[in-house]
């Protein structure tokens, strides 16, 4: 008998995940990328002995303090809700999500801390290369602390490394270093964290755009305009680089994902790339609808990106969920049938040790075992459960991949009216560029919705299934703190907008901490 | 050497202007965030409603082969599997 499962309650769960981790990722990026451009400012301070690059570098400094101060501890929301609402997937993952979580605390963190109040207590109590020093070591702990999280992340997407005990209901890992060096947790490490120096170099565009167009601190506006638009441009080229890495490997551990990207039913060779497309929001994984209303399609490009390979086929989910023999694809609908025979071997192996039968346990785990790699297809009621919402995936990746194009053409903008010194003449462009840390606000989390809706409906990629790794709680609970942290976090993003506007406002002179 | 590192830290909170504000905000958050929140609405439920983790290990057991369906026959091993 297939239990009912309480969707209100997942949904709330889900809600208030995916709430926190947003207002988690409104703090961080900055935090990771304006560490590094403080620790750039004050190497030319340091550099040239010219103390207006001091004045500068503590003048961002003190908007690093304000967003560090407000976004601290927003993660560890995160942590509360794996033992509250995911209770069964905290306990499966503990012993590979530990590892990480430990080694981000110990290393990262205190790396972080100790150095935090050498770089704000000491610009006056140690030398100028020690101060320097303690800045970088700044920037390094916050990426650090980066590292560690996306490795456990990367982990849900493809899990590698571990083996997953019957007698513990555990996933224990084997290798650790096949965890840590997962192509998809790097991909995902130098996305993220690129796009978070992409974000901050926004930042810095934005305010000094903006005091450029009240024409205040124009010196320290255009220095801080130069550095930032060349960080900045470096910064959203690596973010593409990276990104295209990230789906190249995302079609090998994820192909689901990938086809829900592109709203990609019918693999075909070659595959087109859909540069622009309104979904059909009737369009069902098995039906003959057409899938987009309308599109733009860049013939060949999806087998390029994809696979590398002119014309290679790309899977689409009709593949993926009912099976292609000519491309040696396994249907989700089969891969059910295996993983019910991997939970009943399982349900069986609890019984048998239960009753002390040895032979049939060992009976059943040799079934198990044959069967282990689909135990999450045997919790899916019918074969398009496994496919993500493919309107939110679509549009998520495009606002976000569009975007980062934007930016590549708006940092080179920059960059070419600063070396012409014409910044000040152009207000259009500035304009933009207070507008655009919006815009990149927008892409961040347009970039998370994507691989974190796209693995839908995993928790652990084809081993866990959302609706399995939830605790037994009621619905009602999960609604109240939902509400609480909607609550807690606006409050916490006003206060910081507030804080913010107001040292911006007060101007490089009037930013001391 | 640990009075000079104190010494550093009081220094430097009593010079600081916008600092202490940020710091109220941080420790305010973090005791809420502890002392409210975790302790009221985020138990690990897990950890509070079993003493040892056999038993822990056991309802996870429980909720994972409770929608168990037996196969009849054991299907053959799959091949190209993606």
């Amino acid at each position: 008998m297939i239990e009912s499962v309480d969707f209100g309650q997942v949904n709330w769960a889900r809600a208030q995940f995916a709430l926190t981790a947003m207002y988690h990722w409104i703090f961080v990026p900055l935090t990771l990328g304006l560490s590094v451009l403080c620790a750039f400012f004050e190497t030319l301070y340091v550099r040239t002995g010219n103390n207006e690059w001091k004045q500068l570098t503590k003048f961002w400094m003190s908007l690093f303090a304000v967003n560090f101060a407000i976004g601290v501890a927003t993660g560890i929301i995160l942590e509360f809700e794996f033992g509250t609402n995911w209770s069964n997937y905290s306990w499966m993952v503990g012993d590979i999500f530990g590892t990480p979580l430990a080694i981000e605390g110990i290393l990262a963190f205190f790396l972080e801390a100790t150095f935090f109040a050498v770089m704000f207590f000491g610009w006056d109590r140690f030398s100028k290369r020690m101060h320097l020093f303690s800045t970088w070591m700044v920037a390094l702990g916050s990426n650090l602390s980066a590292l560690w999280i996306l490795i456990a992340n990367g982990w849900m997407q493809n899990p590698i490394g571990m083996r997953f005990n019957p007698e513990t209901a555990r996933f224990e890992m084997l290798d650790i270093w096949a965890v840590i060096s997962s192509r998809i947790a790097i991909s995902h490490f130098t996305h993220a964290t690129s796009s978070g120096f992409l974000l901050a170099s926004l930042f810095v565009t934005a305010v000094s755009s903006w005091f450029l167009l009240k024409g205040r601190h124009q010196t320290f506006a255009r220095r801080s305009i130069t550095v930032a638009a060349t960080f900045g441009l470096f910064s959203a080229m690596f973010v593409a680089f990276t990104g295209d890495e990230h789906a190249y490997i995302t079609v090998k551990t994820q192909p689901m994902k990938l086809a829900a990207m592109e709203g990609l039913y019918k693999g075909k060779k070659p595959t087109g790339l859909i540069a622009f497309g309104v979904v059909n929001p009737d369009k069902q994984t098995g039906d003959a609808g057409d899938p987009f209303v309308t599109k733009i399609e860049v013939p060949g490009m999806l087998s390029l990106l994809a696979n590398r390979k002119l014309g290679s086929f790309v899977a689409g989910i009709d593949d993926l969920v009912w099976g292609n023999p000519e491309h040696d694809i396994v249907g989700v609908d089969r891969k059910m049938k295996y993983g019910r025979q991997a939970v009943s071997s399982l349900a069986d192996f609890k019984k048998a040790r239960k009753t002390g039968d040895s032979a049939a346990a060992v009976a059943a785990l040799a079934i198990f075992d044959q069967n282990r790699e689909f135990l999450g297809y045997g919790y899916l009621k019918k074969p398009s459960d496994a496919v993500p919402p493919v309107s939110l995936v679509f549009y998520s990746f495009r606002v976000m991949a569009g975007l980062g194009t934007f930016f590549i053409l708006l940092f080179t903008l920059f960059l070419i009216q600063s070396a012409r010194d014409k910044l000040t003449a152009n207000r259009w462009l500035l304009r933009i560029g207070v507008i655009s840390v919006f815009l990149g606000y927008i892409a961040q989390q347009a970039g998370w919705i994507v691989t974190e809706v796209g693995r839908q409906p995993w928790a652990i990629q084809g081993l866990l299934p959302v609706s399995v790794a939830r605790s037994n709680l009621d619905s009602g609970t999960v609604a109240v703190t939902f509400f609480i942290f909607l609550a807690l976090f606006t409050v916490m993003l006003i206060a910081e907008v507030k804080i913010m506007t107001k040292q911006i406002s007060l101007g490089p002179e009037g930013s001391a901490l | 050497m640990i009075r000079h590192a104190l010494n550093f830290y009081v220094e430097g909170f009593r010079n600081m202007r916008l600092g202490r504000a940020l710091w109220k905000i941080v420790l305010l958050k973090i005791l809420f965030l502890f002392i409210v929140i975790k302790l009221f609405f985020f138990p690990d439920v897990l950890k509070v409603t079993y003493d040892n983790d056999t038993d822990r290990a056991e309802h996870v057991l429980r909720r994972l082969t409770q929608s168990a369906e037996t196969d009849q026959e054991p299907l053959p091993p799959v091949a190209g599997k993606k």
